[in-house]
């Protein structure tokens, strides 16, 4: 039932509010993975861009993607929590480090050895309307233990400014995405946040930003 | 009032009069004369990269096609189509200019303004949609950012909100409006002989304008917003354009001799304004294309930027003598 309600909702909601509502321009749409297990990591600046970012994968890897989401915010209700958990498919990570033998990244291990399409911001919460914040070191812990699955780099532009922050109305703006080509761990902690960071400063750069 | 009493008898997917159906096919021939050319011409000259051009004449066919379902709407389907266009136009513009957070509650005035504008054109209120935009929006929207009460960059949000509201709404929804003229002024083609005539006089314009440029092409006419644009392909352009408005308006239209040349100086003229217009926007903006929507093309505006300037003139000019 919930799995079909999911297709339903992304067939009658989503992708109508993501391509008509809104609209895309994928760049390089051919890099994305055909199937798990991967890692999409993307910049966070307003709630469209996990539903953008699924819009991105066809119908049939819909039951494989895998967003990563605040606990805190995304279960602090019981209709939230079950459309959270059933309709998005979040995995729900906890965000404040007081639990400190409870390993945090657990959930998203086991969804990745499933196959499964991990969905990450490193930023680790929205930022200011398309703004880049400086990435947490959760997406280091993550590649370092699954070194040899391939991480995608996705640049969102615009969606910051359709639906920013702290705002409860949509306003059309066509989205920018960049797709780059797949990355893998470096080896150190440092050098890799820095060359993720080094990845999406290019992106932001190639696109014609129009900032608030 | 010009317009008439609509949507009696009307069909949701209707047959236009048998003219507008041979002109149709006459165009289908010619892009597939075209597209045959190109198919041949790829294999003799193998050294040449045809990668756009094919992209841009597969678009072509896609436009060609949903502007023949418009001909073939009813009344208000077409009226629906052209409101959505608008709003891709408008959402694009919005997309590409630089706009202040504050704004954000403006812009949705904006999109609010293309329901009510195409609405007055469906309900046949020719009064309110002639004076909705330029009137109440163009007063309306800054007295809501006044009470936003920034008023950093206020001048420059009002002049290119309004600017983008004019354009893309107001300017479009002509072409709605003409679907609400009374077809008895036009016994031979209909309201569909008068758009179809618009819609392909506007692209022939754009299509001989480059072809004349790229083949005698040698004065520039105005260096500083397209380098591109000559003295010669403005010249041509407007040449074969009158031509053919001349050919096309005893099946097409009920003007006359006389009339159906000025209209293609017209349609040459001011598509021509609309292309160089949109071109200084583009270069302001540091943009080469306004988006991604039509492949080969470019953004939407990049297409209908010499409709927006041709519609409402071609509209006033056939209301003014003919209806």
């Amino acid at each position: 039932m919930n799995k079909l309600l999911r297709y339903l909702f992304f067939l009658v909601l989503v992708r109508p509010v993501v391509l008509l509502l809104l609209g895309v321009n994928v760049h390089h749409r051919h890099r994305l993975p055909q199937q798990g297990p991967a890692i999409i990591i993307a910049n966070h600046n307003s709630h469209l861009d996990t539903l953008i970012l699924m819009n991105l994968f066809p119908y049939r890897l819909l039951p494989f993607l895998r967003p990563v989401a605040a606990a805190d915010y995304f279960l602090r209700n019981r209709f939230l929590a079950w459309f959270s958990k059933h309709i998005i498919g979040i995995i729900p990570i906890t965000r404040s480090r007081s639990t400190q033998n409870v390993d945090p990244l657990k959930e998203i291990s086991q969804a990745l050895l499933q196959k499964e399409i991990v969905i990450f911001y490193p930023e680790g919460t929205r930022g200011e309307p398309e703004q880049l914040a400086q990435f947490k070191s959760g997406i280091a812990h993550l590649a370092s233990r699954h070194p040899d699955i391939p991480i995608f780099p996705v640049f969102l532009y615009g969606a910051g400014k359709a639906l920013p922050k702290g705002e409860a109305l949509l306003v059309p703006f066509v989205i920018d995405i960049q797709i780059g080509n797949p990355l893998s761990w470096s080896g150190d902690k440092h050098q890799f946040i820095e060359i993720l960071e080094h990845v999406f400063a290019d992106f932001a750069d190639k696109v014609k930003q129009q900032d608030f | 009032m010009l317009f008439r009493h609509v949507y009696q008898g009307e069909h949701l997917i209707q047959l236009p009069l048998p003219n507008v159906l041979i002109i149709m096919a006459l165009i289908y021939a010619l892009l597939g004369g075209i597209s045959g050319w190109v198919f041949i011409a790829k294999r003799f000259q193998a050294h040449r990269n045809f990668t756009e051009l094919t992209q841009r004449i597969k678009t072509f066919w896609v436009i060609v096609i949903v502007l023949s379902f418009s001909l073939f709407m009813s009344t208000r389907l077409a009226i629906v189509f052209w409101a959505m266009v608008s709003y891709l136009a408008l959402k694009e513009y919005f997309t590409i200019i630089p706009t202040r957070a504050v704004d954000r509650r403006i812009l949705f005035w904006a999109y609010l303004s293309i329901p009510l504008q195409y609405y007055w054109i469906a309900t046949n209120w020719y009064g309110m949609f002639i004076i909705f935009i330029p009137v109440y929006v163009f007063l309306f929207m800054p007295l809501r950012m006044v009470i936003l009460g920034d008023t950093r960059g206020f001048l420059r949000s009002v002049g290119t909100l309004h600017w983008g509201v004019m354009m893309m709404v107001y300017c479009m929804s002509y072409l709605a409006a003409l679907y609400m003229l009374t077809p008895n002024n036009n016994p031979q083609a209909g309201v569909q002989g008068l758009i179809l005539y618009l819609l392909f006089l506007n692209q022939f314009n754009d299509a001989a304008q480059f072809f004349w440029g790229k083949k005698f092409g040698k004065h520039k006419i105005i260096p500083s917003v397209s380098p591109n644009k000559t003295i010669e392909g403005f010249v041509g352009g407007i040449i074969t354009t009158s031509i053919l408005a001349v050919l096309l308006a005893p099946y097409l239209t009920p003007v006359n001799f006389y009339h159906a040349i000025f209209l293609g100086i017209l349609i040459a003229v001011a598509g021509f304004i609309g292309d160089v217009t949109m071109s200084a926007l583009k270069r302001d903006l540091c943009l080469k294309d306004t988006g991604q929507l039509l492949p080969g093309h470019g953004g939407i505006l990049d297409r209908i930027d010499s409709l927006l300037f041709t519609t409402p003139l071609y509209f006033h000019f056939i209301h003014y003598f003919y209806y």
